[in-house]
């Protein structure tokens, strides 16, 4: 595993891509098969299966840390990472080893069978001969969720230099339900050929947020406007008499929406829709909320469907007759997406309307409506465009409604994760209900590295109470929030929650008197 | 403005009585609003407020205020002091050397801290305190190296006050310094290297391999580096940082910079540049991450966990106070391991300002 430790130190020590690419790339070469498609796994986000509860991992670090439990935890607070706190925690390794990044994914898999005793000799042993950077990876390994500031764009980048190939038809070939016990480097990315999988996706074209003025895209009659729905971006296939459902996550969730099934008879073979997972009841989406409730569920009963029940809301089409159309013009694909929902026929299957205009004010005009049509905003597509893979400027644009604000009263605040370790970065806010300060809203982000030091410099001298690692503090600092919408709550104190809850600005010009109440919140649902 | 008289009269008015206050069942230290404070001599250590005389462990901000009336430092210590407050009196002491003030002995002990840095032992009829300031166990070839120094109350600094800060030998850091410093020469970068002007600077300027290239040094740094030399240290050649020399002059060399340079404009004249951040807080990833920086060399001036609790024990020791850092959770850990701890708010930073931005080293640019 040492030359995968390299390249992750190699990884972590630039913020630039393309030093990052180049590493990647080096590494590819460097590496055998297995542990190529290995990495190409996880730098995806695919892991091996957790092995290993996280709660026997902490017991077992701190026992040979010889540290108390309590401890352990409390360093994990600061460190913000289980892998990183375990392999900082440990004694020094007592013997060396170089063994492939796949034996230890192996080694990983093989815990699985195992009793829990066995399990920690096991882990143990491996603890003992990996060094620092090898501890970490294979705690990571373990606990899942290999963060390590690879974005899958830049895994694709790395490939396409290692192998010569396109990026678009490396990111085609690397989508879909694959893992590296089915499938080998050479079938997945040299010699396949996508058709064999009939479940694979195209990847997602996805949208840059609208910089600047709309007018400054230029002529209208260039451009296509629908609504930004607010569900589940979606892909849905229909091959070979069988239906697949995607979600943007690149998840097979097929069975989570039953509505669907009568579309694998309604459409033809070889149709591949790109569209949102939309709640939708009595001519209108329905809040993202109800959603929710069905995506954790593992069993979608009726009452559950009733309740929220969902349509397609159809927004390319993406292959057609078993063809790829994706270089073909918008306007082109649109024609045959019209064609395909009316030839389908079914209320399941919806067409996302074009909102038509002739100059930009008339636009945004349409887009302030936003809110009462349940929807986010304007989708700006150019109507020459083709169909992208992945996060692309220039073509496609979101044009997001502003968020709703608030201006509430920090009263707790809890140390981050990740890059913000260390730093008092997640803040629970307070609106005024008299004389009271309610909490309605947790928030992480908004503030920039230099403000959330100035605050954690503030949260420890000012803290009131500790609750394990929460801390409250004296009620001083004003923050606008800003949230994308806002629903009533039973779970929640303050009878609300909020969606996307983030914080736009420090109001260091306000007074904590000064903040909203939570009339003045209610008065916005 | 008031001339400075000879350091001798000074001396007197550290003899100064103090006001006629009943003082059994006091004890030897206490901790007042303005600092730690020790009643039988009226006098406080490190104070964080006006005082009138204030012993000082070392020259950083947070230890060394101004607008005390009378200071008293170790001699290695003082230039610094005085250059950083101005005009200020100041007496010093040699390390071990005793003083009595009224009746109550002082004597200063190396910290290993930074240069002239100390830790302050008092003792008064048969009872010892220690006040350790900060402190470093690991000798580093430039500051005094550390001494334990027995006691039966401890006032300890806990900056890395967790298991997970574990330092390795500084011999191993220099060289990942140094083969940095090398691989950016290779690619024709300038390397920036940031660590706090007073202290971490100077630590890093003598370990680093001059056969590689030049050391430059921003203002802030050189100023300190010439107020050291002065006092008769020797130190590695160093060049200051001005308008008049070249961008192309900088490739393949090392520029010594205080991490509040780092943001700045200046860093700008350094291209192709790669950037390097030595603290204590580069132990943990996300510390590294966030400095955008391109990379983190683990190297503090304060103690590491091991070190903490070797320092504690040698100290014998049975009372423990815990200052600046994790304070909470060391002092749970202290009483588990069998001490009488407490916590002791006090207003010093320990290497915070490695990851805000200090406002002192800012007004130095």
């Amino acid at each position: 595993m040492k030359r995968f430790a390299q390249l992750f130190t190699q990884l972590d020590q630039t913020t630039k891509i393309n030093t990052k690419v180049n590493a990647l790339a080096h590494y590819f070469q460097d590496a055998d098969d297995k542990d190529r498609l290995w990495t190409v796994a996880i730098l995806s986000h695919r892991r091996p299966k957790r092995t290993v509860t996280t709660t026997l991992l902490r017991h077992w670090a701190a026992e040979y840390g010889n540290i108390p439990l309590w401890l352990f935890e409390e360093s994990y607070h600061v460190v913000g990472d289980l892998a990183e706190t375990i392999a900082l925690s440990l004694p020094p390794k007592e013997s060396e080893q170089d063994q492939s990044l796949s034996y230890w994914i192996d080694f990983i898999k093989s815990l699985g069978a195992l009793e829990e005793e066995e399990k920690q000799e096991k882990v143990l042993w491996a603890w003992r001969q990996l060094d620092d950077a090898e501890r970490f990876i294979f705690n990571k390994l373990i606990t899942g969720g290999f963060r390590i500031g690879v974005s899958q764009k830049l895994m694709v980048r790395a490939l396409a230099k290692y192998t010569g190939m396109e990026e678009n038809i490396l990111a085609h070939r690397l989508m879909g339900d694959w893992t590296p016990d089915t499938t080998t480097f050479q079938d997945l990315i040299i010699t396949a050929d996508p058709s064999d999988d009939l479940s694979k996706p195209y990847p997602f074209y996805l949208a840059y947020a609208l910089e600047g003025e709309a007018q400054d895209l230029g002529m209208p009659e260039a451009w296509q406007a629908e609504r930004k729905w607010d569900g589940i971006r979606g892909q849905l296939i229909v091959r070979n008499g069988e239906l697949f459902v995607w979600s943007r996550g690149e998840e097979l969730v097929t069975d989570k929406f039953p509505e669907y099934k009568v579309l694998a008879e309604r459409l033809p073979n070889g149709t591949v829709i790109d569209g949102e997972i939309l709640p939708f009841k009595d001519g209108q989406p329905l809040t993202f909320n109800l959603l929710q409730t069905r995506i954790g569920r593992k069993n979608v009963t009726k009452a559950v469907m009733s309740k929220a029940p969902v349509v397609l809301m159809a927004y390319d089409l993406l292959e057609w007759a078993g063809e790829d159309i994706r270089q073909k013009p918008m306007a082109e694909r649109r024609k045959l997406l019209e064609y395909a929902v009316a030839d389908c026929h079914h209320e399941v299957l919806m067409l996302s309307p074009i909102v038509p205009f002739s100059t930009w004010e008339v636009l945004a005009q349409e887009r302030a409506k936003s809110r009462e049509l349940h929807s986010e905003g304007i989708m700006l597509k150019r109507k020459d465009s083709d169909y992208k893979a992945g996060r692309k400027k220039g073509d496609w644009w979101k044009w997001k409604i502003d968020p709703l604000t608030i201006d509430a009263v920090m009263i707790y605040a809890q140390r981050g994760h990740g890059r913000r370790a260390n730093l008092y970065t997640d803040f629970t806010f307070a609106v005024w209900d008299g004389e009271l300060l309610v909490p309605f809203t947790k928030a992480y982000s908004g503030l920039t590295d230099k403000e959330f030091g100035a605050i954690t410099a503030w949260v420890k001298k000012n803290t009131v109470e500790r609750f394990g690692p929460v801390r409250s503090v004296t009620p001083h600092h004003v923050f606008e929030i800003a949230f994308e919408g806002i629903n009533l709550s039973k779970r929640h104190k303050s009878g609300v929650a909020l969606r996307f809850p983030r914080i736009s600005r420090w109001r260091k010009d306000k007074p904590k008197e000064e903040a909203n109440t939570l009339d003045d919140l209610k008065s916005l649902l | 403005m008031m001339g400075f008289a000879p350091a001798q009269y000074y001396f007197d008015l550290f003899l100064y009585k103090g006001d006629a206050i009943d003082r059994k069942n006091m004890a030897l230290l206490e901790f007042r609003k303005e600092g730690i404070y020790c009643p039988a001599a009226d006098i406080y250590i490190d104070p964080w407020r006006r005082v009138k005389r204030a012993l000082i462990t070392h020259g950083h901000a947070d230890h060394s205020r101004w607008g005390h009336q009378y200071y008293l430092s170790t001699t290695s210590a003082m230039p610094v002091i005085k250059y950083r407050l101005g005009d200020i009196r100041i007496e010093t002491v040699a390390y071990g050397e005793k003083k009595y003030i009224n009746g109550v002995q002082f004597s200063f002990h190396p910290a290993g801290h930074i240069l002239g840095s100390a830790q302050i032992r008092v003792e008064h009829k048969g009872e010892v305190w220690v006040v350790s300031g900060d402190y470093k166990i690991e000798e580093d070839g430039f500051a005094e190296a550390y001494e334990a120094v027995k006691c039966h109350s401890f006032i300890t600094e806990c900056t890395f006050g967790l298991p997970i800060y574990k330092w390795k030998p500084q011999q191993e850091v220099f060289q990942a310094i140094n083969q940095w410093w090398q691989q950016n020469k290779s690619e024709g970068k300038v390397s920036v290297l940031s660590g706090y002007s007073l202290g971490k600077a100077q630590r890093i300027i003598q370990n680093l391999d001059t056969s590689i290239g030049k050391i430059y040094t921003h203002g802030a740094v050189e100023n300190v580096n010439e107020v050291i030399r002065q006092q008769g240290v020797r130190l590695q050649e160093t060049t200051r940082v001005t308008a008049a020399i070249h961008k192309k002059d900088f490739i393949g060399h090392i520029v010594v910079c205080p991490p509040s340079a780092m943001g700045s404009p200046w860093i700008k004249k350094f291209k192709p540049v790669s950037l390097g951040v030595a603290s204590g807080w580069m132990m943990l990833r996300g510390a590294r991450r966030r400095r955008a920086a391109d990379r983190g060399f683990v190297l503090s001036d304060h103690v590491d966990w091991p070190g903490l609790n070797q320092a504690i024990k040698a100290t014998e020791a049975e009372r423990i106070f815990v200052t600046h850092g994790y304070t909470d959770i060391f002092k749970r850990w202290l009483i588990e391991e069998g001490y009488e701890a407490e916590v002791v708010e006090t207003e010093y930073e320990g290497e915070l300002s490695e990851i805000t931005d200090s406002k002192e080293e800012k007004a130095e640019e």
